[in-house]
């Protein structure tokens, strides 16, 4: 099994998402994380698909995704010619004691702390999954009371747009 | 042209204008506003169903007959959700279908109310697409975006679920519509180098053979299919799909592949070095155990969905395309290779195959008992009708002898319910396909369990005047189910035994429903009965064949073995090294 990084771009449609996430169970494959918001486009939205296939299931799920109509494009990233993000807000525990060496973590990581409480500080981070694993290692002797992580999004690195052609698309058919 | 009018009449319009002449459905609350215009529609006739399901595959069984695409109507809930087994069937056969429901009022979608059901969620896996119609002003291009949908690429079904303060309110209705379907963008035309390395494949093969599906019958390509099997001499074998697409009188068609293929077939995909599938997917029916299946070939797979090619079996060279077009490049290529005097030479091959015909042709045993023969009643529909009928069957062993037995000689004369497997689905689609070629003998060959689920359709057929002939396979029993419990539950007959020699009386029902209704159970009266049902042409026939009730279908290969394991009878497996 590997990992493999999927942007898709969808007609901003109700009812894509359930397309897309049901297309997935019902051929039996999972998602590691998945990551919706509109484009550069208002009509376009681009999701951003981590799944832990082997080849040829993702050949498989790329061609089913494909045939799904207000599917655009699938573009797989390549980790090395793009940037991938996640970005992960986490409540841990800080209280006088303990306080200076959050924050000392914080910067460590180059997070910063958007909100303090008496005996707690949120911290926002946004990084890769390797990063934003080590930082929840480190953060979690101090009592991590919650956290969120949001799905990753990735672009490719360079000056090509996988969105110029579907745009197009989208002037044609209006 | 513009016009002011309701979205319900924008519907009837918008129908009109893509060409339907038929609409199979039943009113309800929410789809009422649409029943109002439609009643005024003189380009379509509404026939009025007994029960959604018959609508659905009634669409089906029309738009298999006439290559047009069939349409169904039915209310929300359970008028919609009624829908959903024809609709599946229809995904699983590429059958275009368009299913239009009612919806509540958009303001009462989600909060549960009378008669609501999400039935664009429920059919999102079974439809090629769906819409939610909240606005009037969407439903003529929702129309026209259904019917191209339903109609090109892998044809399949779309259903348009429309809100019925939609169809109450009014809109400027325009015609033409643009589409706007920028991400659907059917391949069509092959590539031609992937044309040339399967063409270069087929004159280096030793043993080849050409594997057809249903997706050369959907793109009208059975002419295109004969000229390649002629040009390269290679054997056919036709899948339960693409029965027709080569005359079974052909001297190069081995028979259907698969389960309850014959042993021609089935040995000559196993032993061959080069399988070049067209239009067909590599069913789990089709190749037993996949790891067993034709070991040794290469494999050319040319479908015009993408998803198919190596979603089963890798393909060597995989080739995306309608299959008339791939097929038309397929000659030329095949021809190029032949002038370069690069040709084929598969006599080891054909005296191999022909005495795998000539030792293993399908046949069946008489009863010893002297009751009738189920096999040698659908052989005789098939000899009395002929070859320009048109036959629909339903789910079981009496499908398989309907494939097995007729003798198909022309393109689209076979339709049946494939990939889904819907009991029920003869009776309904039978209508269907008569109401879209009435000039047409239409048999509906079904069993005793199937016509028990879907008969209420007679009642259609004799008020709608759609003479449909019905003949029962009544074997008491549902006999595939039995067959497997005689073959691998020690002959524990668990709750196949309907009693349907008794209850009901099948004569009487027809009769009951408005149908001629004829009883056979006897080999002697098996021609005049058919020949009385030939001669009625007023009203459905129904005819009430008695049969044999231990008959089975053979050959077999038994689910979850290879194809290798193929049983010609019980415990009787063919020598596959006899060359004589």
């Amino acid at each position: 099994m590997s990992r493999h990084t999927l942007s898709v771009l969808v007609e901003n449609k109700p009812g894509i998402l359930a397309r897309v996430a049901a297309l997935f169970s019902r051929r039996g494959f999972n998602i590691d994380s998945l990551a919706v918001g509109t484009t550069e486009h208002p009509d376009i939205s681009r999701m951003t698909i981590v799944v832990n296939v082997e080849d040829r299931p993702l050949e498989q799920v790329t061609k089913q995704l494909n045939k799904l109509i207000n599917v655009l494009k699938i573009v797989e990233l390549d980790p090395v010619a793009s940037v991938q993000r996640e970005m992960v807000l986490i409540k841990v525990r800080a209280d006088h004691e303990t306080r200076s060496q959050v924050l000392e973590t914080v910067q460590l990581f180059r997070a910063k702390v958007v909100d303090v409480a008496t005996d707690a500080v949120t911290v926002e981070a946004t990084g890769s999954k390797d990063k934003l694993e080590a930082l929840i290692r480190v953060l979690e002797p101090f009592g991590i009371k919650e956290l969120v992580q949001s799905g990753m999004v990735a672009i490719g690195r360079g000056t090509r747009s996988i969105t110029d052609r579907s745009l197009r698309a989208i002037e044609r058919s209006a | 042209m513009t016009e002011r009018m309701t979205g319900a009449q924008a519907l009837v319009r918008a129908l009109e204008q893509v060409g339907v002449d038929t609409v199979f459905g039943i009113p309800g609350g929410a789809i009422l506003p649409a029943y109002d215009p439609l009643f005024d529609s003189e380009r379509v006739r509404h026939i009025l169903v007994r029960h959604e399901q018959g609508a659905g595959h009634a669409a089906q069984g029309y738009a298999q007959a006439t290559g047009k695409v069939g349409v169904c109507m039915a209310t929300s809930g359970p008028g919609a959700t009624n829908l959903v087994t024809p609709i599946a069937d229809a995904y699983m056969d590429s059958v275009p279908i368009v299913a239009i429901t009612g919806q509540v009022t958009s303001a009462a979608i989600g909060t549960d109310a009378f008669q609501e059901a999400d039935i664009s969620g429920i059919t999102m896996p079974i439809t090629k697409h769906n819409f939610l119609v909240t606005d009037p002003a969407d439903i003529g291009r929702t129309i026209a975006e259904a019917f191209h949908i339903a109609s090109t690429g892998r044809p399949g079904p779309v259903l348009v679920d429309i809100a019925k303060d939609a169809l109450q309110n009014q809109v400027d209705f325009v015609w033409p519509q643009p589409m706007q379907l920028p991400g659907y963008r059917p391949v069509i035309r092959p590539h031609a180098k992937q044309v040339r390395e399967a063409a270069r494949l087929i004159t280096a093969a030793s043993r080849p053979v050409l594997y057809v599906g249903g997706g050369v019958l959907k793109a009208h390509a059975a002419g295109e299919l004969r000229t390649l099997a002629e040009l390269t001499g290679a054997p056919v074998v036709t899948t339960l799909m693409a029965k027709g697409a080569l005359p079974d009188s052909h001297p190069l068609h081995m028979g259907m592949p698969g389960m309850h293929g014959s042993v021609g077939a089935v040995g000559a995909l196993q032993r061959s070095d080069l399988v070049i599938a067209l239009g067909a997917r590599f069913d789990d029916r089709v190749t037993g155990r996949l790891d067993t299946f034709a070991s040794h070939a290469k494999i050319v797979h040319a479908d015009i969905d993408p998803a198919e090619i190596s979603k089963n079996r890798h393909a060597d060279v995989p080739i995306v395309g309608d299959c008339k077009d791939v097929l038309t490049d397929l000659i030329v290529a095949v021809r190029n290779e032949h002038e370069a005097g690069r040709k084929g030479d598969y006599d080891d091959w054909w005296r191999q195959l022909g005495a795998w015909r000539e030792t293993y042709p399908l046949g069946y045993e008489q009863p010893s008992d002297g009751s009738l023969s189920p096999q040698y009643t659908i052989e005789r529909i098939g000899k009395i009708a002929g070859p320009d009928a048109l036959y629909v069957a339903g789910v079981g062993q009496h499908q398989m002898w309907t494939a097995q037995f007729i003798g198909y000689e022309q393109p689209g004369s076979f339709i049946n319910s494939g990939g889904l497997g819907t009991m029920g689905f003869a009776v309904p689609a039978a209508m269907g396909a008569k109401r879209g070629r009435p000039d047409t003998t239409v048999w509906a060959i079904d069993g005793d369990g199937c016509f028990q689920m879907t008969n209420q359709e007679l009642a259609t057929c004799a008020i709608e005047g759609i003479p449909i002939k019905v003949a029962v396979i009544n074997n008491g029993n549902l006999g595939m189910v039995r067959q497997w419990q005689t073959l691998f539950y020690n002959e524990r007959y668990s709750n196949t035994d309907l009693q349907s020699r008794r209850i009901p009386d099948f004569v009487k029902l027809a009769e009951a429903y408005g149908c001629a209704g004829l009883r056979c159970d006897n080999a002697a009266d098996v021609d005049a009965t058919i020949a009385k049902a030939m001669e009625i042409n007023d009203v459905p026939v129904v005819i009430d064949f008695v049969v044999h009730q231990d008959a089975m279908v053979w050959p077999m290969v038994a689910a979850g073995t290879g194809n290798d394991e193929i049983k010609i009878a019980r415990d009787m497996a063919p020598d596959w090294e006899n060359r004589d």
